[in-house]
């Protein structure tokens, strides 16, 4: 079954890819689709009977090279029951909407066939992320790592006429390769010190190398951080987060449902995905997961200020995107992996559903984007509009306070990441700037709201004439994700963010009593958290995560103080009143506030000025060196000392050897005799020598 | 310096000066009588290593036969040497030269001259002595060396097919005497007689 | 004694009395009528011998007091010679039929080079050596200007001949020096006297040796012959030309050099390397400038001769088995070219002007296929035969240390490729000439196919050429 899971997606890419001539447009985007949701389905029946014990099923061996030995298996823990119902599910929904959203495109003319072709790439990509994350060995994640990042590449420059989408597609392809260095440097570190890519052979070896130490670049290091390390740099260049964020936002110029498939809900979740497989090293690497923190916080804070002031809608979306994987980064640094993966399921429902009603919205108003150009869609688009604010009020987090669990799913998961957060940094730098980023995020989600859906119409008066609700085919994802948004927090609640021995269960592990050094301690670090009655027991690599025995975040986090319980939601709410105050009662308000604080906008307007950074520090001195080796280098050394040699000195010589053969025996007899006197006097001369 | 040297000498002197004039007499006649000169006074140096068979093969095959025949193609052929020296002296300098650097390593090599260790044992008589030089030679030539001295005539019968084969031409527009045809001619069936009645011809 | 000795040479004594008895029988009837009867019968006997020799016995058998030596790498080399001497025989019989040039000496004195080449390959004296040497050279000389109506076959013939006795008199100057050193024309005496440190007079006799060896496969700067020689012989003749002579003198070289000299190596294997370099550069560079065919492939195999010195000079048994190989792999390459190079002919008349190839994939297709391969192969193109022979001798310069050496052939293959790949472009683009007439006798297009074939589908094992060359480099250098 996982087999049929991992292939569907395969096999449709193929029939799409190369025989849609033979069975048609229309019968090549069916079969994905069908596929697909053969795919989700059989995914729902595996994660609903999956008892949490790890299951290898072997495919075939796949490469054998002296030590290196690598079969292409599937590993089937928690894991990846829960990655593979995000991906196939929202995966399917996106080849459904991709019906109507792709149905005229004004990119490609009427004679072009461009559907097939990206539906193929959808379902390879599909196909590649469920490599990645079923993956048993680090070789067989990189594989699919890759192939991701290829889908990615051509899926985001599908509009290859387009300058923008090109360079976007290139520039995410080199942001990736930025992080993909760092992610082969950790594989092949683990394969010098555990001699095997294997994860079971890995995460066995975790506490040892907890121990070690190696030399890398100019200093010693504790293998296990260092490891740990680069191996969260390659998730940081997948997840986009800060420094190697640059890509994302540029990413949108791809089709709306690819950035909703993609750049939303699976690849770039693949980045926590990485470090939640890998936490048994990451328990080991105390110092990384501390810099893990401390780079999630940033990027959730930085996201969201930027989303802020952003006028594209997508361009919020992905902001708020690149936020939320920060909180994800949070949790999984703090040590709740189990939170993060929370996260990244009720983050997958919502997220894709704010790009597919984005892309609803684009869809109805002709592919305008900018939002200051919508304005009172209310009423044109009403089920979209549900739609959306169901999702707005998920990804902010409404939700009954206190009650925990009671509320839209990401009021569920977030609240969860922020109490973790409030333990894992002992009230500190994390827990605030995500606090902070709650606030913000609540503000832009209700500025995106609002500037959409209420007051008047603004821009073309034309578009909003003709400004239609999408098809049903658009809608029906809608609706499904919208159950999702609703309702995932709540049901899985328990199994992510409840009580240890639950949450071990859950994943697949063996609970048992803690020590009683370690009762005490708690006990005495945090007065209400003293019942301590279970730890993770199960060894690196036995369930599907680990949690080291004196990792009692998990535990803590449930009896903070109730004004941090509540932090959350009073951030949403004061974003909530700020965005209304602006954009409802007052809306010139904002035009205002931005002249007044016109540096501060512009900062923000210009995302940190990373870009700019990046341009001066990185673009252009590495194009500088490229036309100089191109230009001096290639052209006039390589090209010139070849084409001189090839077209200058060897005719000469040629002519040179032709005029010798001149035909007279006498001109022969005495290069003969030549050839002789130098023989001989080398000889001589050489021979003198010894 | 014993009598032997004396004429090892006289003979040696005279084998260089005839190789010499050979190559530098402006005369192609004289070129051959300068070589046949040589050859004498190899024959003689080989008198005195007592080789007398070989000296005598020397003095029959190659001044009595080769000289010779070279003297007759030299004078058949019509060859402007003047003309080929000419376009000698062209390059002379440049020969010259090579030619003293040749000379020069190979002094250098005799000067430095050294004979292996244990050339005695290497160069013992390949036959036992008091053997007639011509009865050694035949040994020889039919025992130890017997594959070299096939292998020679079948050089010789190459040279004799290649001879043939490129200058023998078999002419067909030509008549040939065939004597036995003439020999078996029946005279009676040589001409036959018709009679020819006056104003009717055949 | 005599009588062991005579079974030694038996393949040698054969072979001289077939050609014998055929010369007498064919003088006495019917004479050139005989010539394609007898031209057969003499590939056949080769062939026979050729397995004769080949599943004799594999021990070493010395006659004649060490003046022929029976051993492995003789009999490798022989099998070489014979069976490349009978697909050259077999080839040219439709072309020589044609322009009325054959005459049943012809295979006989290809019978009687065969001999020669035998000898020298056996030679474990100096005498033996001069004699075998001198028996195929001559009659080489006698071929070369078969077609003795032709000013250019005359020319050719009697060039060779001028330049071959001058190359003979510095072999015998050298051989003569090496006596006077040595006192000895046995191998086996030249490498005891030598020892470890040789006089300035041995190695100059070694010096005047190899100018001759070198003269005889046509290395630089001792070439100059080749490519006047190589156009004005038949073609028929030059195809003999280039394979079976090259084999048995480059055996004769290694050898000389190992079994005379293999006590200084260091000595000869600068100078061969020097050969070698020369040799590369120049038939690499020279061949450029050429539009005949036949010249063309005369600074090929000068070019070809640099690459399998390159072996030699490794001065290992892993260099000889190198050489061995790029000889087995050389030879074969070029009866497949020269099979094509027979059947150039437009209106019937043979046509070797690079040009006239212009297009010819469109004609014939399959056979500019099989061309395309041999010439790739000849380049040294990774998938062919061709490059694996290169690889195997540059490993083996590369392993003895001349890494310089090694480097010089890659850059030298790099030009060579030029003029190959240049008949492939005209083969398969430019402007369409007159064609060249389609058809080509079987024995040709067998001879064609088969040699591309091999180039192809030998890259599996080398058709287990390796083991054997192996095993032959082995008896030789120990």
């Amino acid at each position: 079954m996982e087999t049929i899971i991992l292939f569907a997606p395969l096999v449709g890419a193929l029939i799409a890819g190369f025989g849609w001539r033979i069975t048609g447009e229309k019968a090549a985007q069916w079969i994905t689709t069908g596929l697909l949701f053969l795919s989700a389905f059989l995914s729902w029946i595996v994660f609903l009977g999956h008892d949490g014990v790890t299951e290898q099923i072997q495919i075939m061996r796949w490469i054998e090279s002296g030590t290196l030995s690598t079969d292409w298996a599937i590993r089937l823990d928690r894991l990846t029951a829960i990655m593979l119902i995000v991906i196939t599910t929202v995966s399917a929904l996106v080849h459904l909407y991709s019906f109507g959203y792709m149905a005229h495109d004004e990119n490609f003319g009427d004679d072009e066939s461009y559907r097939p072709r990206f539906f193929a790439y959808l379902s390879f990509f599909t196909f590649a992320m469920l490599m990645l994350v079923t993956s048993d060995n680090l070789v067989q994640m990189f594989f699919g790592w890759e192939g991701v990042g290829v889908a990615s590449y051509l899926l985001i420059g599908f509009y290859f006429r387009k300058p923008s989408a090109n360079a976007a597609a290139i520039k995410a392809f080199v942001v990736n390769r930025v992080g993909d260095f760092g992610f082969a440097l950790g594989i092949f570190g683990l394969f010098m010190l555990t001699d095997s890519v294997r994860f079971d052979d890995i995460f066995a070896a975790a506490p040892a190398l907890a121990k070690t130490e190696i030399s890398f670049l100019w200093a010693e290091w504790n293998a296990a951080n260092l490891l740990a390390v680069l191996l969260f740099i390659g998730a940081m260049g997948k997840s986009a987060q800060l420094i190697l964020h640059t890509w994302l936002p540029d990413a949108m110029e791809g089709p709306t449902p690819v950035s909703a498939l993609i750049h939303a809900a699976t690849m770039v979740t693949a980045g926590v995905f990485l470090v939640c497989r890998m936490s048994p090293l990451f328990e080991f690497a105390p110092e990384a997961k501390q810099f893990v923190v401390f780079l999630g916080a940033t990027t959730a804070f930085f996201a969201a200020t930027v989303g802020l002031v952003q006028n594209d809608i997508k361009r919020v979306i992905a902001y708020s995107t690149c936020s939320q994987l920060g909180y994800m980064f949070v949790a999984a640094g703090v040590g709740v992996y189990s939170v993060a993966m929370f996260h990244l399921l009720t983050h997958a429902f919502f997220k894709a559903m704010l790009f597919l009603g984005a892309g609803s919205v684009i869809h109805g108003m002709h592919h305008e984007q900018d939002m200051r150009n919508y304005g009172g869609l209310r009423k044109k688009l009403p089920l979209t509009f549900w739609a959306m604010l169901i999702g707005t009020l998920a990804i902010t987090g409404v939700g009954i306070p206190l009650t925990g669990w009671i509320g839209f799913a990401g009021f569920a998961s977030k609240d969860a990441v922020i109490e973790s957060a409030f333990v894992g940094s002992a009230g500190g730098y994390a827990y605030w700037m995500l606090v902070i980023a709650a606030l913000f995020t609540s503000f832009y989600s209700w500025r995106l709201m609002f500037l959409t859906f209420w007051g008047e119409p603004r821009g073309n008066k034309h578009t909003h004439d003709h400004a239609h609700e999408s098809p049903t085919v658009m809608l029906v994802p809608l609706g499904v994700l919208a159950l999702g948004a609703i309702f995932a927090g709540a049901i899985w609640y328990g199994s992510f963010f409840g009580k240890t021995n639950e949450v071990v269960k859950f994943f697949g592990g063996k609970y048992g009593e803690p020590a009683h050094e370690l009762v005490e301690a708690v006990a005495e670090r945090s007065p209400k958290a003293s019942e301590l009655h279970y730890v993770m027991k199960s060894k690196p690599g036995e369930a599907a995560i680990y949690i080291a025995p004196e990792n009692t975040v998990l535990h803590e986090a449930h009896y903070v103080p109730t004004w941090v319980k509540l932090s959350p939601f009073i951030a949403m709410v004061i974003g909530f009143l700020t965005a209304f105050q602006m954009y409802i009662r007052r809306p010139e308000l904002p035009a205002k506030l931005a002249e007044n604080q016109r540096p501060l906008y512009l900062f923000l307007l210009n995302k940190w000025y990373f870009d700019e950074i990046y341009d001066f520090v990185f673009v252009r001195p590495a194009k500088a060196l490229g036309r100089f080796l191109w230009k001096r280098g290639d052209g006039a050394v390589i090209d010139g000392g070849i084409n001189g040699l090839a077209m200058g000195v060897i005719p000469f010589l040629t002519r040179l050897a032709g005029r010798a053969q001149s035909g007279y025996v006498f001109h022969y007899a005495f290069a003969m005799v030549l050839g002789i006197a130098i023989i001989l006097t080398w000889v001589t001369i050489s021979g003198g020598a010894n | 310096m014993t009598v032997a040297d004396f004429i090892f000498y006289v003979f040696a002197l005279s084998t260089l000066v005839g190789g010499l004039f050979t190559v530098v007499s402006r005369n192609p006649v004289h070129s051959v009588l300068w070589l046949i000169l040589a050859f004498l006074s190899a024959a003689g140096l080989f008198i005195l290593l007592g080789a007398e068979f070989v000296a005598m093969l020397l003095m029959i095959v190659y001044v009595g036969a080769v000289a010779v025949l070279f003297l007759f193609v030299v004078m058949m052929l019509d060859v402007d040497f003047a003309e080929l020296k000419a376009e000698m002296t062209k390059y002379m300098p440049l020969a010259l030269l090579i030619g003293v650097i040749i000379l020069m390593q190979l002094a250098l090599a005799f000067g430095a001259w050294g004979y292996s260790d244990g050339i005695e044992t290497r160069l013992a008589a390949p036959v036992d002595g008091g053997i007639q030089n011509t009865a050694g030679l035949g040994t020889l030539l039919y025992d130890k060396y017997f594959m070299l001295f096939q292998l020679a005539g079948l050089i010789l019968l190459v040279a004799m097919i290649g001879a043939i084969v490129l200058t023998l031409r078999h002419r067909q527009d030509i008549k040939r005497q065939d004597i036995l045809a003439q020999m078996y001619r029946d005279p009676a069936k040589a001409m036959e007689l018709k009679d020819v009645k006056p104003g009717q011809g055949l | 004694m005599i009588s062991s000795d005579l079974s030694i040479i038996l393949p040698e004594i054969a072979l001289a009395i077939f050609a014998m008895v055929a010369l007498i029988v064919a003088v006495y009837t019917a004479k050139d009528k005989l010539a394609p009867m007898l031209t057969w019968l003499t590939a056949a006997v080769f062939v026979i011998l050729a397995f004769w020799i080949g599943t004799g016995s594999d021990s070493t058998r010395v006659a004649f007091e060490g003046a022929f030596v029976d051993d492995g790498f003789a009999r490798f080399a022989k099998v070489t010679i014979l069976l490349s001497a009978a697909a050259v025989l077999v080839m040219s019989l439709d072309y020589l039929e044609k322009r009325d040039l054959l005459r049943f000496e012809y295979p006989l004195l290809i019978a009687l080079a065969a001999v020669g080449m035998m000898v020298m390959v056996s030679a474990g004296d100096l005498m033996a050596l001069y004699m075998g040497l001198e028996l195929q050279s001559l009659s080489l000389y006698v071929v070369a200007s078969l077609r003795r109506d032709s000013a250019k076959s005359t020319e050719a013939g009697l060039k060779y001949f001028v330049l071959g006795a001058l190359s003979s008199g510095l072999l015998l100057y050298g051989a003569s020096l090496t006596y006077g050193f040595a006192g000895t024309t046995l191998f086996a005496g030249i490498i005891e006297a030598a020892g470890n440190e040789p006089s300035l007079g041995l190695i100059f006799g070694l010096v005047f040796l190899i100018s001759g060896f070198a003269f005889k496969v046509s290395a630089a700067p001792f070439h100059m012959w080749t490519p006047d020689v190589y156009e004005g012989s038949p073609t028929p003749v030059t195809a003999f030309f280039a394979t079976a002579p090259k084999v048995a003198a480059m055996a004769l070289f290694a050898r000389v050099v190992h079994d005379a000299f293999g006590g200084n190596v260091g000595d000869w294997q600068q100078i061969v390397a020097f050969l070698a370099v020369v040799s590369m550069f120049l038939g690499a560079i020279a061949a450029i400038g050429q539009t005949n065919i036949k010249r063309l492939m005369a600074y090929s195999s000068i070019a070809h001769m640099g690459f399998a010195l390159m072996g030699l000079a490794a001065g290992t048994a892993f260099g000889v088995q190198a050489m061995l190989i790029y000889m087995a792999i050389y030879v074969t390459m070029n009866i497949g070219t020269f099979a094509f190079i027979l059947s150039m002919e437009r209106d019937g008349r043979p046509v070797t002007d690079i040009a006239s190839l212009k297009m010819y994939s469109r004609s014939e297709p399959l056979k500019a296929l099989a061309m395309l391969v041999l010439l790739f192969s000849l380049a040294g193109v990774p998938p062919m035969v061709g490059f694996f022979g290169k690889f195997y001798v540059l490993r083996a310069a590369y392993d003895a240390g001349l890494a310089w050496l090694a480097i010089a052939g890659v850059v030298a293959s790099v030009i060579g490729a030029f003029y190959y790949l240049r008949i492939v472009y005209f083969m398969y683009f430019g402007e369409t000439e007159e064609p060249l007439d389609g058809q080509m006798s079987p024995a040709l297009w067998a001879a064609l196919m088969v040699s591309a074939a091999v180039m192809v589908f030998g890259v599996v094992n080398l058709f287990g050429i390796e083991p054997l060359a192996a095993a032959a480099a082995e008896t030789l250098v120990n």
